[in-house]
């Protein structure tokens, strides 16, 4: 009886984890706990989330250079960083196209275009491409929002950097800025997903 | 509508302006700019939600392909010649393609346009400007998640979405279904 008991627990674990994997491949939705990663920058140095002691939380955007989209908000997410990264919110920007693909998107046009927009946060290369599946990205720009909690990085937000990828003047609706001054505040996000067009992250079929 | 299109034509060719634009507003939401330009006289219609919405929700028998792309899009130009393979040789099936395009509005005139003119593009292609995407994306399908390109298949109710690239192959295998 005992046996059949411990085989019906080693089922059991077994499904949950078949259940897991296939909620992984989908990528994460708000409430989950977000993997941390070991990424080189484009300093050549590796950055990783436990880096960051003093964090309250993250902002990480996947984008890249050769997406219109992401050029379009470039501007925004340095500000982005330049009015969270001191409140506890730093920008992790990560790249996730194949850069074969891409070579506009490999590391030496990523530190140039970093370098040409004054970037202030890491902007990190998604070498293999084992991380951005984990989240769940599908483009870029594509943001998380993440807050640390006992249990983690959990996920609080997903989406646009905000309603209007043409004209940042013209913007109605700063999803991103709206979630973590909630976060900031304690208070409930109104839009934790949000969408927005943007470029399919290119993998090598 | 077609009409005014028609005679707006006319009075463009008769004052052989160089450029005319023209702004049009439907009686509902719907908003639609017709930029012609007398050099090529490529009309290209731009809508916003609103004013797509009843194009890539048509009641008649046709089976519709759309596609959504752009021309800074490499997947989706990889992508469009199969499209146009399908708007030509499965016309007489009953199949019509329309080609959504979400190229910046600046580059409507400078990108958008010769690319069409270059590459021939036999399919209807209209332009998408509205910035508000969080609205329209869910609009077109809940799981669509903003990535390009995308394409739906349908006919009347039965009805198809795809946020991936196609083959040929694959595309005319998806489109098979409708055709039955």
């Amino acid at each position: 009886m005992k046996i059949f008991k411990l085989c019906l627990v080693v089922v059991f674990a077994i499904a949950l984890t078949a259940f897991a994997v296939k909620t992984d491949a989908k990528g994460y939705t708000v409430g989950d706990i977000a993997t941390d990663f070991s990424l080189q920058n484009i300093d050549g140095k590796k950055v990783s989330l436990a880096d960051y002691k003093e964090a309250r939380g993250f902002i990480v955007i996947f984008t890249c250079n050769t997406c219109p989209y992401s050029v379009a908000y470039e501007d925004r997410i340095v500000a982005l960083d330049k009015k969270y990264a001191s409140k506890g919110y730093p920008v992790i920007a990560i790249m996730p196209n194949d850069t074969d693909l891409k070579p506009g998107d490999n590391i030496d046009a990523m530190r140039a275009r970093a370098k040409a927009k004054g970037f202030t946060f890491p902007y990190l290369l998604d070498e293999g491409q084992d991380i951005y599946p984990q989240y769940g990205a599908t483009k870029t720009p594509h943001v998380y929002v993440l807050q640390k909690t006992k249990k983690g990085n959990e996920v609080k937000y997903i989406g646009a950097i905000d309603d209007n990828y043409k004209d940042a003047d013209a913007v109605n609706e700063r999803y991103t800025e709206a979630a973590v001054n909630s976060l900031l505040k304690g208070e409930e996000i109104k839009n934790p997903q949000t969408r927005a067009i943007g470029c399919s992250i290119k993998v090598k079929s | 509508m077609k009409l005014i299109l028609f005679v707006l034509s006319l009075c463009v060719l008769s004052c052989n302006n160089s450029e005319t634009h023209t702004a049009k507003s439907a009686p509902t939401n719907a908003k639609v700019n017709t930029v012609m330009t007398s050099a090529n006289n490529y009309k290209l219609d731009v809508y916003d939600y609103n004013g797509l919405a009843p194009l890539i929700n048509k009641k008649d028998d046709q089976v519709h392909v759309v596609n959504f792309w752009a021309t800074w899009c490499a997947p989706c130009v990889k992508e469009l010649p199969y499209f146009e393979v399908i708007n030509t040789q499965y016309k007489n099936e009953g199949v019509e393609v329309l080609l959504v395009s979400l190229d910046f509005p600046k580059d409507y005139e400078t990108k958008l346009k010769s690319f069409i003119l270059k590459h021939n593009i036999t399919s209807k292609v209209v332009a998408l400007d509205d910035t508000d995407q969080n609205r329209w994306i869910t609009a077109i399908d809940q799981s669509w998640s903003g990535a390009l390109p995308a394409t739906i298949i349908y006919k009347g109710d039965k009805r198809n979405f795809y946020e991936q690239s196609f083959t040929q192959k694959e595309l005319e295998t998806e489109l098979k279904q409708f055709l039955k």
